[in-house]
């Protein structure tokens, strides 16, 4: 591995977390979405500054190429957190559901008070 | 007027109904007095809420589409709020015939859920092929789950009585076939007796019911999944109260 391969590595992971960071700080992204992507970015930061922890990792769990288990974790967490949006935004739907009809029926209850006020100023 | 109509909610889901609902909407003043209708507008882009509202029934309209079932929990939670024992629901499109209404309700009277069924020797509704054999399938397993030989299971002709109707106010779902299938799930598993009643049902006013082989597939498979996801959920409770 030379030394540009080794820099770039380290640069990249040191680059996601800080934009990671950054938006946690800004408050647009909430630490439940979050950890993941910290998980992520703090492997992929250990990785590339001890590639011998890849090496060691692959073999203990009897892995012959170590590239092999980066593109597994990899694929791991993206399915995990694309399952966690799937389910958050389930939630999301059936919060805007029950918001919808709270609001058809609060909308049907102000034009009935309507009425019975324009009725009484009538009478 | 008997008393019964005037604890009755008529919910009605409408969605792009203006050419029939001022009619159905009239038709059950007519044959049940004293009843209430609230016709729930479910994101429709035409002059639904208008034609209801000037035929008299109260109109809550939903900001955007729901489907059915989205609509009829509306409908739920409006009798809840306003003190209705019981909710019938009753297609805008003129399909059912609001003269069973009162024998559902004496049904009611024993019973915490009516379903007013085609197949149970009245009228002249008839399917065939796969979307037959999934209504066949559908009432097998149902009735089982249900605890009584139900015919039509997928009928949108019911009417609920007040321990479904407090249920269904927070849990009736609304995915596609949720409304039908998974309500029945949820009302037996919950602990409501369900029970059907025979009624002849109309020809739609608008639009004909597919006869697509592979339309009918599809269905047939979405009726799997649905029937095993409300199967395999755990039951209902009430929030609070």
């Amino acid at each position: 591995m030379s030394l540009v391969s080794y820099i770039f590595g380290i640069a990249s992971a040191t680059l996601a977390l800080i934009v990671v960071i950054e938006l946690l700080r800004r408050r647009s992204l909430r630490e439940r979405h979050a950890i993941w992507w910290l998980v992520a970015g703090t492997l992929a930061l250990v990785v590339g500054i001890f590639p011998a922890t890849l090496q060691w990792a692959a073999s203990l769990i009897g892995i012959e190429v170590p590239l092999n288990l980066v593109f597994f974790v990899s694929i791991a967490v993206l399915f995990l957190v694309s399952l966690q949006h799937s389910s958050e935004l389930t939630r999301v739907e059936s919060k805007v559901r029950t918001l919808a009809e709270l609001v058809s029926l609060q909308d049907l209850r102000i034009r009935q008070l309507e009425e019975t006020a324009s009725r009484d100023a009538d009478g | 007027m008997s008393p019964l109509l005037e604890q009755t909610l008529v919910v009605m889901p409408a969605f792009n109904e203006e050419a029939s609902v001022g009619a159905v909407v009239r038709e059950v003043f007519e044959t049940l007095p004293g009843v209430t209708i609230l016709v729930v507008d479910d994101g429709s882009t035409d002059a639904t809420s208008e034609r209801a509202q000037t035929a008299g029934a109260l109109v809550a309209t939903l900001p955007f589409n729901l489907g059915v079932g989205g609509a009829m929990r509306t409908g739920f939670k409006y009798a809840q709020a306003n003190g209705f024992n019981n909710v019938v629901q009753i297609d805008s499109d003129g399909q059912h015939d609001p003269s069973s209404v009162p024998r559902m309700l004496a049904e009611l009277q024993a019973a915490d859920l009516v379903i007013g069924a085609r197949f149970a020797g009245e009228g002249d509704y008839a399917v065939g092929g796969p979307r037959q054999w999934a209504m066949k399938f559908l009432a097998v397993v149902l009735s089982k789950t249900a605890g009584t030989r139900l015919t039509d299971t997928t009928s949108g002709f019911r009417a609920s009585g007040p321990k479904c109707v407090a249920l269904f106010a927070d849990h009736y779902p609304a995915e596609y076939l949720g409304d039908t299938i998974e309500a029945l799930v949820i009302a037996a598993r919950f602990g409501c007796v369900i029970r059907q009643v025979p009624v002849s049902m109309r020809v739609r006013s608008g639009g004909v019911p597919s006869h697509n082989p592979f339309r009918a597939a599809a269905y047939l498979g979405r009726v799997g999944i649905a029937l095993v996801f409300a199967l395999a959920r755990p039951s209902s409770t009430l929030q609070g109260t």
